[in-house]
């Protein structure tokens, strides 16, 4: 156990799904603006998962009015209201970088034939 | 006016925590105190005003530090470290200091000795860029280049950046903010980064630059 273990862990948390690189997500992301707060959702595909423990992050991916956006967030940051996996994706690498240099067809990602 | 406070401790190491606005924020671990009062100076007899205090328990008490300890009536010390402060009729003799100390938001200076580098050269000491890696630059891509001029002043000056001994000095780092405090476990959580290793012997003082800030304010 690392020294820094006991403060660490309640700040972790377990409500969120299982998920890999090449997955489709639904984030749901808490905005605060001056008073309010509400919940804006960022949908697309995980291209990376680093880190362990509390500074564990991943990293999404969409295509917004043809523009590649990606948002990277911590993984057990209270930001976080939810995630949904939409699809598994079948990706033979960890970190899916090559998706960035990829337009249109070829940067979909295969869905996962469950069998 | 808050007086100087300030208590020994021990770097555990750095993790990030959220804060209530769910950013993530570096922290420090550092385990302060218990800590025992060992000795307080006074003017009269030492000519300034301090407390030593005293952290951790040694290996082996050779007979005059037993001796020293045992007026405060305290059994093992591994680190004696004096504070200098204003007001010593707040402390007692063999008194406890703990990290309740400090509160949540108080800006703390953390005093410790920085790991040490050995023997480095220009570009690691002083963040030299060193010569050319290629351009016909032979056996000299790490050194410092020119140190001085020609026949005029026919020495180099004093001070003159160079290679030597780095590290293993003591640093205060100013200004940090204490995020939480943990009594029971004697923790204290500090934003930022503090010198010296893992395992480290640390003094979490009062901010003085917050104090200072603070009394000319008041006056």
């Amino acid at each position: 156990m690392n020294p820094t273990d006991l403060v660490e862990r309640p700040y972790l948390r377990d409500d969120l799904p299982d998920f890999r690189a090449g997955d489709t997500v639904r984030v749901h992301v808490r905005v605060v603006e001056g008073e309010r707060e509400r919940v804006q959702v960022f949908q697309g595909i995980v291209i990376r998962r680093r880190g362990s423990q509390l500074s564990e992050t991943f990293t999404v991916r969409k295509l917004s009015f043809g523009v590649g956006v990606e948002r990277t967030f911590p993984i057990h940051s209270p930001m976080i209201a939810k995630v949904e996996v939409a699809t598994l994706g079948d990706v033979r690498r960890a970190k899916l970088y090559y998706l960035r240099s990829r337009v249109g067809k070829k940067a979909k990602v295969k869905e996962k034939r469950l069998s | 006016m808050a007086a100087v406070k300030g208590i020994l401790g021990r770097k555990i190491g750095m993790t990030q925590i959220f804060d209530e606005n769910g950013r993530a924020v570096p922290v420090t671990l550092v385990e302060a105190g218990p800590c025992r009062v060992a000795q307080i100076k006074t003017p009269e007899r030492d000519g300034y005003t301090a407390i030593q205090m005293a952290f951790g328990d040694a290996r082996r008490v050779n007979k005059p530090l037993a001796g020293h300890l045992a007026t405060a009536g305290i059994d093992s010390a591994r680190h004696l470290v004096e504070l200098r402060l204003d007001e010593p009729a707040d402390y007692a003799l063999g008194g406890e200091i703990k990290a309740d100390i400090f509160e949540e938001g108080e800006f703390v200076d953390v005093i410790g000795v920085t790991k040490g580098k050995g023997f480095a050269g220009v570009m690691k000491r002083h963040n030299f860029a060193g010569l050319s890696a290629t351009h016909g630059t032979q056996r000299k891509h790490r050194s410092p280049g020119s140190i001085g001029a020609c026949a005029t002043p026919a020495r180099v000056f004093k001070g003159a950046r160079m290679a030597g001994h780095m590290g293993h000095s003591r640093v205060t780092t100013l200004n940090l903010k204490v995020i939480k405090v943990d009594p029971g476990r004697n923790l204290l959580l500090i934003r930022g980064a503090v010198p010296g290793p893992r395992g480290g012997l640390l003094m979490v003082r009062s901010a003085i630059r917050v104090l200072r800030r603070d009394r000319k304010k008041a006056s």
